[in-house]
């Protein structure tokens, strides 16, 4: 692991803005990500991710503020930056007209790779990513999970230094999404940093060294996962026996930890953040057991990732709105605020 | 990563440059080409297309159309439907590009260090490989149903070469109009390119219109290529005498146009691609 010197860093940025007419899609987002590490960048829709990485990549300048990949500015070095750098993202960004084979060659040659290289390169890329059989055909042909292997693939023509993943498994089957966490873990090992913006936690959670929260265009948290989830504290679930119980275990959870307990009706169960200690295990299930519930498991765990965000998001509450599903740019934002207790 | 080539320093001197940028381009080109290959059905799609307007107009509609000082109809048709054939890359062309973007394909080439220059210039260059069939195509037809150039060679090569530049120049329109569109947003214009081929001289005189339809046929773009054909090749209504300028000077019109067209789609495009944000 990389010390925290800023030379060691692949990607800096400070300060970041960018506005679109009406709409302020960063506000001065920081980002550091160390060599050879992978970043995973969590917000909901709208919260900035794709402009930071379209930032990054050089397709747009920011208002205000510096970025810097692989050592060089991503406004004044634009050039040098995009020679060590690789982008693939939710739209598999490859001509479906060609080949898998064809695409890469003609991906290579723009690389100014000779025509021999680029095909050998091809080659090796595909049997490399369990795609020699399809080479042949048409992109048109493939399923979902073999055009995104595709773009992955495209962007690793020149093994570049900085790999910028937005959204790499949005929209796919689980047996495809493994196939690229496999790919995205092997690429690490080898050297290359990863930023890799998600919707999904687990994938953060099981891809990511360090974590980056970002919402309504800044960044809110950065650190390990495992920091993170221990910065917020663990959880305490109590499932009762008879669903009509519930409520009367949430309201003796709320009442030890102070804070309103979050209810599932669908697992029977009742759940609480656990704050420094205040909560004592035994004492729950004494009172539990005092107001005559019927109690089926009583569990402390760490907290899922999930939960980390919507703390950081300041969407705690009972039941949270499912913004993974929310409209993009504004919607979101409006969602989020009236979700705040 | 393991295996990685090496990758060629990026250029410095003027003359590297250049060198890179037409190798890139020359690379796009070829993409197209690639297309082609993998999709047959498009190099024969001009001759099916032009073979039912020839049907279509040379003998269903044609057969009540007189062709001023006589003459046959289907040689008057025929320079229509080549200056048609002519104007399709500006709808094609766009409708390409808008599809691209929205795919991210165009995001891929601006992340990568390559000629800023290359997508459009490629996407025009390999245009005129793609119009050179395309007019192939179309002549046999003509051929087939009659139509003769009968000006000797070199004013036939001229007359072709005539309609290429006029190609080359929509073709830069269609590059411009598909990066500043949106791809739904052209599906809705698509029909807005026929009124603009049919309000011409390419089907019928426009010596009946009404006048106020007549000089915007008279000055369409369609209308000067077609009347240069006409002229190059000695076809039916070469020499009629007509009241607009652009069809008194046909070929300076259609060059004129043409020259328009690329200076400022051609840098409109090219800016747009070089500092596009959306």
């Amino acid at each position: 692991m990389a010390g925290s010197t800023e030379s060691d860093a692949s990607v800096v940025a400070e300060g970041l803005s960018k506005r679109f007419g009406k709409t302020e899609a960063l506000r001065g987002l920081d980002l550091y990500v160390a060599a050879g590490t992978v970043c995973g960048m969590l917000g909901p829709n709208g919260a900035g991710k794709t402009t930071t990485v379209r930032i990054l990549a050089t397709l747009i300048r920011p208002d205000s503020g510096y970025a810097r990949v692989a050592g060089f500015d991503v406004v004044r070095d634009r050039g040098k930056v995009r020679y060590h750098i690789g982008l693939a993202g939710q739209y598999a960004a490859v001509d479906e007209k060609l080949s898998g084979r064809d695409n890469l060659r003609m991906f290579g040659r723009l690389y100014h790779l000779s025509d021999r290289v680029a095909r050998s390169r091809a080659d090796d890329l595909l049997e490399r990513f369990d795609l020699a059989e399809a080479g042949g055909r048409r992109v048109e042909t493939y399923s979902g999970g073999m055009r995104r292997r595709l773009d992955l693939i495209a962007s690793l023509i020149i093994a570049p230094r900085v790999l910028f993943l937005d959204e790499p498994t949005t929209g796919l089957d689980p047996a495809s999404r493994n196939e690229i966490w496999a790919a995205v873990r092997n690429l690490a090992q080898e050297g290359t940093t990863v930023l890799l913006t998600t919707q999904y936690l687990d994938e953060a959670d099981q891809l990511a060294s360090q974590i980056v929260v970002v919402d309504r265009g800044r960044t809110i948290a950065s650190d390990t996962p495992d920091a993170l989830k221990a910065a917020i504290g663990d959880r305490l679930d109590v499932v009762v026996r008879d669903v009509r119980e519930l409520a009367a275990a949430a309201e003796v959870l709320s009442r030890f930890a102070g804070l309103e307990a979050r209810v599932t009706p669908e697992r029977r169960e009742a759940s609480v953040a656990h704050n420094s200690g205040s909560l004592a295990v035994v004492d729950v299930i004494r009172e539990l057991d005092r107001a005559g519930l019927s109690v089926e498991n009583v569990s402390l765990r760490r907290p899922t990732l999930d939960e980390v965000f919507l703390r950081l998001t300041g969407n705690d509450q009972p039941d949270p709105p499912d913004w993974r599903d929310a409209p993009p740019e504004s919607n979101s934002h409006a969602d989020m605020k009236a979700g705040k207790p | 990563m393991s295996g990685a080539p090496m990758v060629p320093p990026m250029p410095t001197s003027p003359l590297e440059k250049l060198r890179w940028t037409l190798a890139d381009g020359w690379t796009l080109v070829r993409r197209e080409f690639w297309h082609m290959k993998s999709e047959p059905i498009q190099i024969v799609l001009p001759l099916i297309f032009s073979g039912a307007l020839v049907l279509l107009f040379g003998y269903v509609f044609g057969s009540a159309i007189s062709v001023p000082e006589g003459g046959n109809y289907r040689e008057y048709l025929m320079p229509g439907l080549f200056a048609m054939a002519s104007g399709t890359p500006a709808m094609i062309n766009a409708v390409a590009i808008a599809r691209e973007k929205s795919k991210g394909v165009v995001d891929r080439f601006r992340s990568m260090p390559m000629s800023r220059v290359a997508m459009p210039f490629g996407k025009t260059g390999s245009d005129i490989g793609i119009g050179i069939i395309a007019l192939a195509m179309t002549a046999t037809v003509g051929l087939l149903v009659g139509w003769r150039a009968h000006e000797g060679l070199g004013r036939t090569v001229a007359g072709f070469a005539i309609l290429l530049f006029f190609r080359y120049a929509m073709s830069w329109a269609g590059v411009f109009l598909g990066l500043a569109t949106k791809s739904e947003t052209l599906d809705n214009l698509g029909p807005l390119f026929f009124p603009f081929i049919m309000i011409s001289n390419a089907f019928v005189p426009t010596g009946n219109m009404p006048t106020w339809l007549r000089t915007i046929a008279d000055w369409n773009p369609v209308s000067a290529v077609t009347q240069s054909a006409r002229v190059l090749f000695g076809n039916p209504g070469a020499d009629a005498t007509h009241s607009a300028w652009p069809l008194e000077h046909p070929i300076i019109a259609t060059l004129g146009w043409s020259v328009l067209l690329i200076v400022v789609f051609g840098s409109l495009a090219v800016h747009r691609y070089v500092t596009a944000e959306d």
